[in-house]
């Protein structure tokens, strides 16, 4: 239990620092990599919480897919290599203080309401539930419906994509 | 699980003999593969005298030459270059690769940890690699080398997906991801009711295999997908900058990586360290050999390739991935699917 403790504060503290250098870098290519270590580590937490599929889903969705589009995006149309001449911040301070305070507080209240002082077991049946079995099993008997109308609005999106990318 | 080698030792040292073993397999896969197929194998085929001179017989110095010549070369940073990310980028690459063989199973009990979700864990930190090319193309501040990160970006990403599907037919058979399970699934399966060789996957996943390959070469942005590095067009792409050490490292990711999918295709559809009539003990010290020869099989097939065709173009290479390879790859889907169902 202890080693977890520690882990998950070596990890906390790498994403926070890190996600406060994605808004703080004056350089968008250096946002981006930050935001690297910000979703490795997430990984790292579902790892940490026996939720290792998830973890891994993580990894190669996000990391491998998405935030590489985004480096493809942003080397695409501007790689400055000093910092960023553009105006990377959009005034937007106290709109955005209420909604991450709003944020903050909707997520506090829930779960201390949902799990209070509950503590998490890591046994063998918690394992099992993480495994890639019991997600895929979850995800085509239970929650079927919604998983195809997912489904659909991605294929939407992508239909929209090449709709509005095609030229003639 | 310590058993082959008749004596007890405890889980932090076991880990720590593991992690160097595989530390080692990397540049010594690369070291190998760089020999036989690139030195030799080339030579031969494209009647080459350079590599086939140092040394006496066959060339067989050369290779020693190189490494030498790489250590001794000044290390070089482009003035402009963004200095960290240009340090850290061939690290990202040779980690990427160094996670892959954590799963891949040499023996009964010659892994370092077989998880439950292997392949699909392996496919995942192969992506990471991905990172490391864009961000060296990126801090080396040169035009060449951005094109051809983007144009590895955007090769690797379309080269994934056939990649998964080809994998998800043999996950499908085996009925699970863990690698171990997989080589078990091949050893125990039988053909036609006669179990006398198990049933390797490339017999029922022989699409599969051949999407597999393809897919990996592209990958690995070997010819005839080299248009990352396109010499005659982009110098030499994203590494354009890199110097001695720095470069010997994307070398060794480049050779560590091909030696890990050519792993990966031996262990999930040649039936890995499997060999029939092997069982128990002997699988764990023949297991090895029988990877290496299997692994040398199907990177012999890659370099084949990488030797024989000129390279494509790049509306040719995304053309082949979304328009011939995914297509194939979902209907070899679905007729997995059907069959497993069926049977």
């Amino acid at each position: 239990m202890w080693a977890q403790q520690v882990a998950f504060w070596i990890i906390a503290v790498a994403m926070g620092l890190s996600a406060i250098g994605v808004v703080r870098s004056r350089n968008v290519v250096h946002a981006a990599l930050f935001l690297v270590v910000v979703l490795a580590g997430s990984a790292a937490i579902y790892i940490l919480l026996l939720a290792e599929f998830v973890a891994w889903v993580q990894v190669l969705v996000y990391i491998g897919a998405i935030v590489v589009l985004f480096l493809f995006g942003i080397m695409l149309t501007r790689a400055p290599m000093r910092d960023d001449a553009g105006k990377l911040d959009n005034d937007q301070r106290l709109a955005s203080g209420v909604v991450s305070l709003f944020l903050f507080g909707v997520l506090t209240v829930f779960l201390i309401d949902a799990f209070s002082d509950q503590k998490i077991r890591f046994t063998d049946s918690l394992v099992a539930q993480g495994s890639a079995r019991a997600v895929g099993s979850d995800i085509f008997h239970q929650y079927v419906i919604p998983f195809e109308v997912v489904s659909m609005l991605l294929l939407a999106a992508l239909v929209g994509a090449v709709v509005l990318a095609r030229r003639d | 699980m310590t058993t082959t080698l008749a004596l007890q030792i405890g889980w932090g040292t076991t880990l720590a003999l593991k992690t160097v073993i595989v530390l080692a397999i990397i540049p010594l896969g690369a070291l190998v593969l760089g020999y036989v197929f690139l030195l030799k194998m080339m030579s031969h085929m494209q009647s080459r005298l350079g590599p086939m001179d140092p040394g006496g017989f066959h060339g067989w110095f050369q290779l020693v030459g190189d490494g030498m010549k790489f250590l001794q070369k000044e290390d070089i940073m482009p003035e402009q270059a963004d200095k960290r990310v240009f340090a850290t980028a061939p690290a990202v690459v040779v980690i990427s690769t160094f996670l892959v063989f954590l799963v891949i199973p040499m023996g009964p009990d010659l892994v370092v940890k077989d998880l439950d979700v292997g392949v699909f864990y392996a496919l995942a930190v192969s992506s990471l690699s991905v990172i490391g090319v864009l961000m060296a193309g990126w801090a080396s501040a040169n035009k060449y080398a951005l094109l051809g990160a983007l144009r590895a970006a955007g090769q690797l990403i379309a080269y994934e997906l056939p990649l998964l599907l080809a994998v998800t037919g043999v996950v499908v058979q085996a009925n699970t991801m863990s690698l171990q399970g997989i080589v078990y699934a091949q050893q125990d399966g039988s053909i036609f009711g006669w179990s006398g060789v198990g049933n390797p996957f490339i017999l029922t996943q022989f699409v599969g295999f051949l999407l597999f390959v393809v897919a990996a070469q592209a990958e690995l942005t070997q010819t005839p997908f080299d248009m990352p590095v396109a010499e005659s067009e982009l110098v030499a792409g994203y590494m354009v900058e890199y110097t001695g050490f720095r470069f010997l490292f994307f070398f060794i990711g480049e050779f560590g990586t091909a030696t890990a999918f050519a792993a990966l295709a031996a262990t999930l559809f040649l039936g890995g360290w499997s060999l029939p009539w092997v069982h128990g003990d002997a699988a764990n010290w023949l297991g090895p050999i029988v990877l290496f020869v299997k692994l040398m099989f199907v990177a012999f097939l890659m370099f084949w390739a990488r030797f024989t065709y000129p390279r494509l173009r790049e509306d040719q290479l995304q053309a082949l991935a979304w328009k011939v390879l995914i297509p194939i790859g979902l209907v070899n889907l679905l007729v997995t699917g059907v069959f497993k169902v069926a049977f």
